[in-house]
């Protein structure tokens, strides 16, 4: 699974509207698949969008900030209400069975590996 | 714990790089700072009657969060545990970039937040806190008779 910021930035002109903050994430991998968590806060899960195309794999969410009427920001470090990080994922993955789990804005994703490319125990058959 | 030992997320790193450079070189307004970079990332806004401030945390049950507001400093401070496996799990653990840890904010509050009118809010790992300004503080139209 790699990162695909490189492309994700040329396709997106730098517009204002367009732009978006880098979750931070965490991946980790073991024999039946890989594990992705992201820290996606302020994001109700109607707004939240994951997609898969190909081996691209896409997750954006919007901030809902529920702001009080005539809020003046003094200080703002989450100063654009949009995430978005793009991942290329490898051939071994399974697309069509992921998981998804959304609470407490944090978002685990789980990619599991195709059968065939599990580890298998290959028994020995003593002659 | 497994990790490559060429990280191949390179933009990532760049990325850390230049948040630890906005943190080291910004100019900070208050000697209690309120210095980009650190968890929970909070912004902080007014209307006329009320301080607001949102801290963006993450995956933490919002029980374990201790909000204290004394002497008009606002103190956000709690744990978050790691979801990466246990270090005698078999996986390699690809990219690591949330933080995990305790941890604890320290924001100066405006002298007419009323510290006995404080509402709290947790929503999709967002914790919206709301002060009310001392009513006589708030501007007031007077009269000319």
């Amino acid at each position: 699974m790699n990162e695909k910021t490189t492309v994700a930035r040329q396709e997106n002109s730098p517009t204002r509207a367009d732009a978006a903050l880098t979750p931070p994430v965490d991946v980790f991998e073991d024999a039946t698949g890989i594990v992705l968590h992201a820290d996606l806060p302020g994001v109700p899960r109607d707004k939240l969008h994951l997609h898969v195309e190909a081996e691209t794999l896409t997750i954006e969410g919007e901030v809902d900030l529920n702001m009080p009427e005539g809020m003046e920001a003094t200080h703002a470090e989450v100063s654009v209400p949009r995430y978005r990080r793009v991942f290329t994922l490898s051939r071994e993955l399974d697309t069509e069975k992921v998981s998804a789990e959304f609470r407490n804005g944090v978002l685990t994703l789980r990619i599991p590996k195709a059968e065939h490319a599990q580890p298998r125990r290959i028994e020995v058959e003593v002659a | 714990m497994y990790r490559s030992l060429f990280p191949h997320d390179v933009f990532a790193e760049l990325d850390r790089l230049q948040r630890e450079m906005n943190q080291a070189f910004e100019f900070s307004p208050s000697i209690r700072g309120l210095a980009r970079g650190g968890f929970p990332a909070m912004n902080v806004g007014g209307t006329p009657q009320s301080v607001e401030i949102y801290a963006f945390v993450p995956g933490v049950d919002p029980d374990s969060i201790e909000v204290q507001l004394e002497k008009g400093v606002l103190t956000i401070a709690g744990e978050r545990a790691s979801a990466l496996p246990a270090q005698d799990v078999k996986a390699n653990v690809h990219i690591n970039e949330r933080f995990a840890g305790s941890f604890r904010r320290v924001v100066t509050m405006p002298d007419d937040a009323d510290p006995d009118k404080v509402s709290a809010r947790y929503r999709d790992g967002m914790l919206h806190i709301s002060i009310q300004r001392r009513e006589t503080a708030q501007p007031r139209r007077i009269s000319i008779q």
